[in-house]
């Protein structure tokens, strides 16, 4: 099957393709989520006893380490639209990253959540100035910068940019500011620094990870395009698809608000 | 080329020169704040010559900040930016320039008053020596960095307080050596000569990538 | 069952833990979902004004 791609770069055909896309990524996401949770909960007594003895609180990794890996990545994310965006001028790119952010400032306050949850019986305190946590925190700073500039700007092409240029300027420093606090001590920074090896987990830990991760990320997919589409409708209330596509939607459903169950399947779940 | 970057940066220097008090205001901002943590915390010395550091690269960071907000406004407000935007000269040199000026104002007052700080937190001599060397190094950083926030937030309602949330953040890198500089100086066995590499590499690093990103910001801001 | 509630002890951090993760990301699915109705009805009324408005047959 041949698609072409560059039909999906306008908002008015991207609007209907990622309602479709919703619910099957919620739907994954959900399979996906639970899948690990049963095998974190149900599958890794071996951890607890042993020559490698947990305690209980370790399952607390099944949600920290995938939400922290999520936080990053969104803001890479994040910032990659933002420079398609500034690059093309593509007002698509500009939206998708908008649509992102605030579900990667979530996965960052959950990251700083269950890692203060963890340091808390494994440490002795809740937040401990670890490198890794600390990371986390400035990360959940820059996330916030990029969206109080976002909407701060009433214009929205220029709101778009600034909020793009700022957002390519934090994943430049970010390498800057991780070295930093991972190695206060350019003189010694060998012993300082705290090294995760995924080679080094143990395989019934990992794959429950792995799969709460994926199914994080195809978590992010449905809500970016839940989000994506209202971004969508608002900055496009007043063009003719907009129009056109409500107008048949009220006559199909016979005045109904406009919900997806009333739409009939021939119009496609996505098309309201 | 040159002749611009020396015409802006005299004629910014004068027009704050003519208006002392935003000048003055930064450096007592700075010492303020940096008098009021021996209040907060107590004045026992050995808990000062720890905190000392730390309270005054922080009160130099919050310093800068406070007077970043100026960079653009004026020129914004009578329509001086508009024209430097259509002046035909490359933008990144005429925000350099203006950067510089903002730096011999605001950067340079703190980093001489920076050893009357240091007494207040009985550092040693040595220590106030490599304070002021790590100043003079840092403080150029943060105006950098600091030109693309202020560009960025250009004529917003509340734009400083936007500020100081968008930029913080980016200015933790130069906390980090700036302070552990000073901090290690104390030790005697310890190398200073690694924070003071790696601030110079900042310094040089910002000097090439942030007046090009200021200048894009204003780009954006103006158009 | 008891046990698993328990989780030796550490229930207070286990299932805040995940009980604060699964919550958020269930609340921002619905928060979302609530959204997406208000500016639908909201987009489609600003529609109908305007069609009401203009006389049929006279170009846009």
């Amino acid at each position: 099957m041949k698609i072409n791609w560059f039909k999906y770069a306008s908002p008015a055909s991207f609007y209907p393709l990622a309602g479709q896309l919703v619910p099957k990524f919620a739907a994954v996401a959900a399979v996906l989520v639970l899948i690990g949770l049963y095998v974190g909960f149900f599958h890794t007594a071996d951890q607890l006893g042993g020559s490698n003895p947990q305690k209980e609180y370790y399952r607390i990794i099944f949600v920290h380490v995938p939400t922290a890996w999520m936080s990053m990545w969104l803001y890479l994310v994040l910032a990659g639209w933002s420079a398609i965006g500034l690059v093309f001028n593509t007002r698509l790119s500009f939206m998708m990253a908008n649509a992102v952010a605030p579900t990667g400032a979530i996965f960052t306050f959950l990251a700083l959540w269950t890692g203060a949850l963890w340091g808390r019986p494994s440490w002795g305190t809740y937040w401990d100035w670890d490198p890794r946590l600390t990371s986390e925190l400035i990360l959940f700073f820059l996330y916030i910068g990029y969206m109080a500039l976002h909407s701060a700007i009433d214009d929205s092409r220029r709101a778009d940019r600034a909020a793009a240029l700022l957002a390519i300027v934090g994943v430049v420093m970010l390498p800057i500011i991780y070295w930093s606090i991972n190695c206060p001590d350019p003189n010694n920074c060998a012993a300082l620094h705290q090294r995760s090896d995924p080679g080094s987990i143990h395989a019934s830990i990992l794959i429950p990870m792995l799969l709460i991760t994926l199914g994080f990320w195809s978590y992010s997919f449905a809500t970016a395009f839940m989000r994506l589409r209202d971004i969508i409708l608002t900055r496009e209330a007043d063009s003719a698809w907009v129009r056109d596509m409500l107008l048949e939607a009220r006559a199909d459903t016979g005045g109904g608000s406009g919900t997806s169950s009333g739409v009939p399947a021939g119009a496609g779940r996505g098309a309201v | 080329m040159l002749k611009v970057f020396w015409c802006i940066l005299t004629r910014d220097i004068t027009l704050a020169l003519r208006r002392r008090t935003d000048v003055l205001t930064t450096l007592f901002f700075f010492v303020i704040v940096v008098s009021l943590f021996p209040l907060g915390v107590g004045s026992e010395r050995e808990l000062l010559r720890l905190l000392g550091p730390g309270v005054v690269w922080v009160a130099a960071l919050l310093a800068s900040m406070l007077a970043l907000e100026r960079l653009f406004a004026a020129d914004y407000d009578d329509g001086t930016l508009e024209q430097l935007l259509l002046a035909g000269q490359p933008l990144s040199l005429l925000v350099l320039a203006k950067v510089v000026a903002h730096w011999l104002l605001t950067g340079l007052p703190l980093v001489v008053i920076a050893p009357l700080m240091a007494m207040q937190y009985s550092l040693e001599p040595i220590a106030i020596l490599v304070m002021m060397a790590a100043l003079a190094l840092g403080t150029p950083v943060l105006s950098l960095l600091g030109a693309i926030g202020a560009a960025l937030t250009l004529g917003l309602r509340g734009g400083g307080i936007l500020l100081s949330l968008l930029i913080l953040p980016l200015y933790i890198p130069v906390l980090v050596y700036g302070a552990g500089a000073v901090s290690v100086s104390v030790v005697e066995i310890a190398d200073t000569q690694p924070y003071f590499s790696l601030l110079g590499a900042f310094l040089v690093a910002a000097l090439i990538l942030a007046p090009p990103a200021s200048a894009a910001a204003l780009r954006i801001s103006m158009e | 069952m008891q046990d698993f509630l328990g989780q030796g002890g550490f229930a207070f951090y286990v299932w805040s833990a995940f009980g604060m993760t699964f919550g958020l990301l269930l609340a921002e699915v619905l928060v979302l979902r609530r959204h997406h109705r208000t500016i639908l009805q909201r987009v489609g009324r600003l529609v109908r004004l305007r069609k009401q408005n203009q006389p049929p047959g006279e170009p846009k």
